[in-house]
């Protein structure tokens, strides 16, 4: 008899899927202007974020980057322009609206809680998906204690998904840089994210912890098909991992591509790369 | 009678033939443990039977013959233990791998295997596979076991193993089981069971060649030694690739029924191993060493009154613990004071380290250090010492029960026979003797003879007690250029036994003195620094500093006045010492994969600081390249500082001891 062999090439998906095809506009932001005061921090950039790809936005410090970021997840609210999140046009929004929308970010400096366990911090991530309020959860029996082990199933997927099982109970502040960060960013996949934003993972680690959470991403990318946009300085892992850069410099876009592309746009290598004319 | 002691006519001669037993006989006994996303989850000898059936029937529609070799890369999974038999089912031959080996090292034992077939743990492992592809001619599939970031690999010839189970659980609904039944059955015991690479402290890995008989028995014997049965449980965190993993976690386990518990991932074996509490253990002495310098340094850091406590309890314990465990005679009030001290401190210390359970615990592969082995035994752990081999199914010697020396390696085990050659080298005949060595006929020779008695290579004797005593490796006991016997292992083991020394190399046949290298212990010492507001940036700063240095010549006199003391050594004391710059790490190849020491190798590679040891000079620059884990290589420098001994006249030693 032959036997056929059969793969599971199934995805597991984090969220429900919301019906924008990969390839699709998950994000769009058109005509963004943010200024503090007269500080213009960016002015009038637009661009996309596709479903399922790595999206990277690179430039030079004070380009904007991170408050690009910031903008994109509710914390500031830009003067002008159009956000559209999942075909949906944002109004002004809180950032923990845009949680619940299903956006998770990392931070440029960790903002772990120092004193909890890693599995504690996980599990905080997992906070906007709470289905009972907070009288069920005080009472801690019955419909909330079983939603609690779901959570638990969820978080222990995720740790092992990180690797990072040997730390589960211990304090986040005691932990190594590295570990502190990809217990970070275990707690943005705890709220099943469908756009995650990272904040320039990889600062500060050295090459081996590089390449860990290099692996990382792309197997969360893959794994989940979870959509990424991160900011990133070494531009190594940035080339390698992304599908799309886009480049900004002083608030303003200077280039938008694939790597390949921006890697040799003259405009681009004069403002940050810093690879002098032929 | 417990019917593990079936032993007659309808024996079962193979593992699988007693994989069918034991899910008839043990049904629903818990025979596999795995903790997995945080919890621990178990298979019955009847599931195991079923897994192990389906992923069998799988890999045969995925074209394993018998005679196929299959190599088996990873670490301690539930499912790479059930792929030996599920593949010694069809008649194939397993080959487990060292997980951590570089490509280079893989593909030589692969090749000269010539596997058809993979079982790998995860990407990783996987990845290396696939690299090696052009070298392997006759790989024919890979398996895998984590899916992870394996989604758009090509899967023409790559499997999970979830899919071949699959695969397999259809075949066995369509066709039922009976062939397979028959293939099991008609294995014999002198079929070839397992090949396993020897880690080569000296050139080319070897396959050694074990039937069933070698394993079945010797597994046997060694259970009924120590008592093991059904009832007993075992952690799984060695490499699967060396012999005692292979014959403690699979074989015995097997043939007595009891279960095997895999971690959750190596960083976890510690907890893992509180969880669990096994009732049998088995560790290198490092583990033990780790151990023990673990304790050491967090009672450095203990509340006075805790520290006084421990202090004077395990005083109390180095005095009588042994005899209590011995079971000689002791007084009714130290018996008292023993077990005031077992409530406060050695039950809490046992289970800090897991030992709750254990009834027997080996040490083997090196020598422990004594003071290490009866800190142990001072706590009522009943730890042996044990000497084996790969070529041996392990049991060469081993301690039996309440005659433990720390300085001996035990009676021989049942069923075999030693014998000292004159040239000091141990030999030994035993149904556990090797087939031979896998296309290496000439090898097989030179080390096992006609009439199947094999060449340890180790030189010992037997003491006034009929215990056996191994002094060092045959080649390695030299002597001085003035005649004195020079045995490096007994001068290394001694200057181990300081938490602070994490490894020695000693040098010394032809040559004029004693001169040894050290490596610090980062983690003993590590927290030495932090105590005293030392601060260091590398590895290498610490190990250069002047008050570790201080600290070394401490220990370095100490081992001296000790061997100044026993006759037979007196005349190799140390006479002058450095302190390496960069820890020995088996992925420079400075230590096998069970780190052990290759001696060769070091004194080729450190060729210039061991003449420096010898032309008088006090320092040297010295440049070194180190080898990461993923194969890249990099530079290290460092000055180096020699240290000049007093040596301690001999005959003077008593009297300044007595002072």
């Amino acid at each position: 008899m032959n036997v056929h062999i059969r793969e599971d090439m199934s995805r597991h998906t984090l969220r429900a899927d919301d019906g924008i095809a990969t390839g699709g506009d998950l994000l769009k932001v058109d005509n963004i202007s943010l200024s503090f005061g007269g500080v213009k921090a960016i002015s009038d950039i637009s661009f996309d974020v596709r479903k399922g790809e790595i999206r990277a936005i690179i430039g030079p410090n004070g380009a904007g980057k991170t408050s690009m970021l910031n903008v994109i997840n509710g914390f500031y609210h830009p003067q002008e322009g159009v956000i559209t999140f999942r075909g949906k046009t944002r109004s002004r929004m809180r950032p923990h609206e845009a949680a619940r929308q299903g956006i998770a970010r990392t931070f440029q400096n960790i903002a772990l809680f120092k004193g909890m366990s890693t599995l504690d911090n996980i599990m905080t991530g997992r906070i906007t998906l709470q289905k009972r309020n907070m009288f069920w959860h005080g009472l801690w029996a019955g419909p909330a204690e079983r939603e609690e082990i779901e959570h638990r199933e969820a978080v222990e997927g995720i740790i092992d998904f990180l690797e990072i099982e040997h730390i589960r109970k211990t304090p986040v502040g005691s932990l190594p840089y590295g570990l502190q960060k990809r217990v970070e960013l275990g707690r943005a996949l705890a709220a099943e994210p469908a756009l995650l934003l990272l904040d320039e993972p990889m600062a500060g680690m050295n090459l081996e912890e590089k390449e860990d959470m290099s692996r990382f991403i792309l197997d969360v990318n893959q794994q989940f098909g979870t959509t990424i946009a991160l900011i990133e300085h070494d531009m190594g892992v940035v080339m390698d991992l992304s599908d799309r850069v886009v480049v900004l410099d002083y608030g303003r876009k200077i280039g938008d591509g694939p790597p390949d592309e921006v890697r040799n746009n003259q405009d681009v290598i004069d403002a940050y790369l810093g690879v002098p004319h032929e | 009678m417990p019917s593990s002691d079936r032993t007659g006519a309808h024996a079962p001669e193979t593992f699988p033939q007693y994989l069918l037993l034991n899910a008839e006989r043990f049904t629903t006994r818990t025979a596999m443990r795995h903790k997995d996303h945080g919890i621990w989850k178990s298979w019955t000898w009847a599931d195991l039977a079923n897994e192990i059936r389906a992923f069998s029937m799988g890999l045969k529609a995925i074209g394993l013959k018998a005679g196929d070799k299959v190599a088996i890369v990873g670490q301690n999974r539930p499912r790479l233990y059930w792929s030996f038999a599920a593949v010694q089912a069809l008649g194939g031959i397993p080959i487990p791998v060292y997980a951590d080996s570089v490509a280079e090292e893989m593909v030589y034992v692969l090749n000269h295997a010539g596997v058809r077939f993979a079982v790998c743990q995860d990407q990783e492992q996987v990845d290396k596979v696939l690299s090696m592809t052009d070298d392997l001619k006759d790989l024919h599939k890979v398996v895998y076991d984590e899916p992870r970031g394996m989604r758009d690999y090509d899967h023409t010839n790559l499997h999970s193993i979830d899919a071949i189970q699959n695969a397999g659980r259809e075949l066995l609904a369509a066709e039922g089981d009976a062939e397979w039944n028959r293939n099991v059955v008609a294995g014999k015991g002198d079929d070839i069971a397992v090949m396993l690479y020897t880690s080569g402290t000296t050139g080319k890995p070897k396959g050694v060649m074990l039937s069933y008989d070698n394993l079945v028995i010797s597994a046997r014997n060694g259970n009924s030694f120590d008592h093991l049965t059904e009832n007993d449980t075992i952690l799984a965190y060695l490499p699967l690739a060396w012999v005692g993993d292979h014959v403690f976690t699979y074989a015995q386990a097997y043939v007595a029924g009891y279960c095997v518990c895999c971690p959750e991932s190596p960083e976890t074996v510690n907890s893992d191993r509180r969880e669990i509490a096994p009732s049998y253990f088995f560790a290198p002495p490092r583990v033990f060493e780790t151990m023990l310098t673990a304790v050491i340094v967090r009672m450095e850091d203990a509340s006075p009154l805790k520290k006084r406590m421990f202090d004077y309890f395990m005083e109390h314990a180095r005095r009588v613990g042994e005899p209590i465990l011995n079971g000689e005679k002791v007084a009714l009030w130290d018996r008292t004071k023993y077990w005031i001290g077992e409530l406060l401190v050695y039950g809490p210390l046992k289970n800090r380290m897991g030992f709750s359970r254990m009834r027997v615990g080996y040490t083997a592969g090196e020598a422990i250090g004594p003071e290490i082995f009866r800190f142990y035994r001072s706590l009522g752990l009943n730890l042996k010492q044990l000497y084996g081999q790969t070529e041996a199914s392990v049991y060469i010697s081993a301690q039996p029960d309440g005659e433990i020396r720390a300085d001996t390696v035990g009676r021989p085990s049942p069923g075999v026979e030693i014998r000292i050659e004159e040239s000091g080298e141990v030999m030994y005949r035993s149904p556990g003797v090797f087939v031979g060595y896998y296309l290496n006929d000439e090898a097989t020779r030179s080390t096992k003879t006609n009439d199947n008695w094999v060449h340890t290579g180790d030189a010992g004797f037997f003491d006034h007690e009929g215990h056996l005593r191994i002094i060092d490796r045959a080649k390695d006991v030299g002597k001085l250029n003035d005649g004195s016997l020079f045995a490096p292992k007994y001068i290394e083991n001694k200057l181990k036994f300081f938490p602070n020394v994490k490894e020695a190399v000693a040098f010394g046949d032809g040559r004029d003195f004693c001169a040894v290298f050290l490596n610090i212990d980062l983690t003993a010492l590590g927290s030495w620094a932090e105590r005293n507001n030392i601060s260091y940036a590398s590895y290498q700063e610490l190990a250069q500093h002047p008050r570790v240095y201080a600290m070394m010549e401490e220990h370095v006199a100490q081992v001296n006045r000790d061997l100044a003391n026993e006759e037979m050594v007196a005349g190799s004391q140390i006479a002058r010492f450095l302190v390496l710059h960069k820890e020995l790490d088996a992925d420079d190849g400075e230590l096998t994969r069970t780190q052990k020491v290759r001696r060769s190798f070091i004194a080729e590679r450190y060729a210039p600081l061991i003449e420096a040891l010898y032309d008088g000079s006090k320092e040297k620059y010295v440049e070194t390249e180190v080898t990461f884990e993923d194969g890249r290589k990099g530079k290290i420098t460092a000055t180096v500082e020699i240290r000049d001994m007093e040596l301690i006249p001999v005959n003077s030693a008593h009297k300044e001891a007595a002072e």
